[in-house]
């Protein structure tokens, strides 16, 4: 197993695990200026309400539209205007529609800065699984988890970093059938941040855990 | 064609779709799916049909009554599972559909090659994965592409929001989704719109879907 910790050293910034929603803000933290970002169905959608609204963050939506802006409610909600999880949403100045060759071109052609999504598993070296538990009773679904893992010029993922049985979810190889290869730059969890490549995962920071105590937990 | 037939009904839109024919379904969800011309559809009796659509249906409506009143035998699709697909699971887990999984933006980009004349292309999606297993992989500028062929409909029922009597068709919002693509790559193309206008009541510079892609229209209020 590959998880070293950062040469510079690992500092824990926080007493206790991060919960969601500040996840969600750490990730924030991290989204350049100006970015083109699409943000996965799920967990991920936190990270619009810790965006400043001077970041000029643009966010695509892979059902078609660029500029979408947060949740509709009452008399907002439009049933011809939803996002990648089909809830209604509204839309920012600047906002612009487009089909879905046209959505899926912008990923693949390298359009998108950065797209954050949920894993059930990730590798050391940045391999994703995140759209098929492979159980025989499953019903595999895709959507554009595979699109958005080869196309976006920086992919991160959020999740826990331990599943429900205790193991953890950043792994040597992934035993779930994958998304992508090595498409992964970086995991944010709620006890520290990762930076994958080909030479394996860097621990950058770390939340309720000292950095010893933590990469001994991961069995590294 | 280049004009298309304006259609009294939702029944007459869709006169003469063939029992075994495979028919691409627009919609997102339930934004932009033609309900109508589905329930018209279900009315008409064709079956054994292969359904290209995003999902599997939603709730009890739209796609979803299809697939309960036994008429699918195969469902093309990116995400099928969802909160609200009981019908789909059901017939899935029974065995009673066959259910094929591809990823969203290859299986727009597949309608696409279909109508645009290309035989077929490289795509970097999915390579590695189990949706990659069979193809023939080909590395291009250092990267690694899965040959992907054209994905082409018999009939396609699509939903936007005007057209003209021509066949024009302008959409709405999110709504557009798979329609503009799927109006290119089908023998037969039914769009459901909200209105019908008289030929020079759009703007030429913001239509969408170009008449020539549409076969019938019908308007449903």
């Amino acid at each position: 197993m590959s998880i070293a910790p950062h040469p510079d050293g690992v500092p824990q910034r926080t007493p206790e695990p991060l919960d969601k929603h500040a996840m969600a803000a750490l990730v924030a933290r991290d989204i350049p200026h100006g970015a083109v970002v699409n943000l996965g169905i799920g967990q991920p959608t936190l990270i619009a309400d810790h965006l400043p609204e001077d970041a000029g963050v643009v966010l695509h939506t892979e059902n078609g539209m660029l500029n979408m802006g947060p949740a509709a409610h009452g008399e907002e909600i439009d049933p011809d205007l939803t996002n990648a999880g089909k809830i209604p949403v509204t839309e920012l100045p600047g906002a612009a529609y487009f089909h879905h060759a046209d959505s899926f071109a912008m990923m693949r052609g390298g359009h998108l800065d950065v797209c954050v999504m949920g894993a059930f598993q990730v590798s050391v070296h940045g391999d994703l699984a995140n759209w098929h538990t492979g159980a025989p009773d499953a019903i595999p679904a895709v959507g554009g988890a595979m699109d958005l893992a080869i196309g976006a010029r920086q992919v991160f993922v959020m999740m826990t970093l331990f599943a429900k049985d205790g193991s953890p979810k950043l792994v040597p190889s992934c035993a779930y059938p994958l998304t992508g290869l090595a498409c992964v730059d970086r995991v944010y969890t709620e006890l520290g941040v990762f930076d994958l490549g080909p030479d394996g995962a860097v621990l950058r920071e770390t939340f309720g855990v000292s950095a010893e105590e933590l990469l001994a937990r991961l069995g590294a | 064609m280049g004009r298309a037939i304006v259609c009294e009904s939702t029944d007459a839109a869709v006169a003469g779709i063939e029992d075994g024919a495979t028919v691409l379904i627009g919609g997102f969800g339930m934004a932009g799916m033609p309900v109508p011309l589905i329930d018209a559809l279900i009315r008409q009796g064709a079956t054994d049909l292969t359904v290209v659509s995003n999902n599997a249906g939603n709730g009890d409506t739209g796609l979803a009554a299809l697939l309960a009143a036994g008429r699918v035998r195969k469902v093309i699709c990116s995400f099928p599972r969802q909160s609200d697909s009981w019908v789909f699971d059901g017939l899935y887990r029974e065995g009673r559909i066959e259910l094929e999984v591809v990823p969203q933006g290859t299986l727009a980009e597949r309608m696409r090659a279909a109508g645009a004349g290309i035989g077929a292309f490289y795509c970097p999606t999915g390579v590695g994965t189990p949706l990659a297993e069979g193809k023939e992989v080909r590395e291009i500028e250092g990267r690694l592409h899965v040959l992907e062929l054209p994905l082409r409909g018999d009939v396609a029922l699509i939903g936007a929001h005007r057209a003209d009597r021509l066949g024009n068709l302008v959409y709405r919002k999110t709504a557009r989704n798979f329609g503009p693509v799927m109006a290119t790559a089908a023998t037969t193309v039914i769009a459901q719109v909200a209105e019908v206008v008289e030929i020079g009541g759009l703007d030429p510079e913001a239509v969408i879907t170009p008449s020539i892609y549409v076969d019938r229209i019908v308007e449903v209020p």
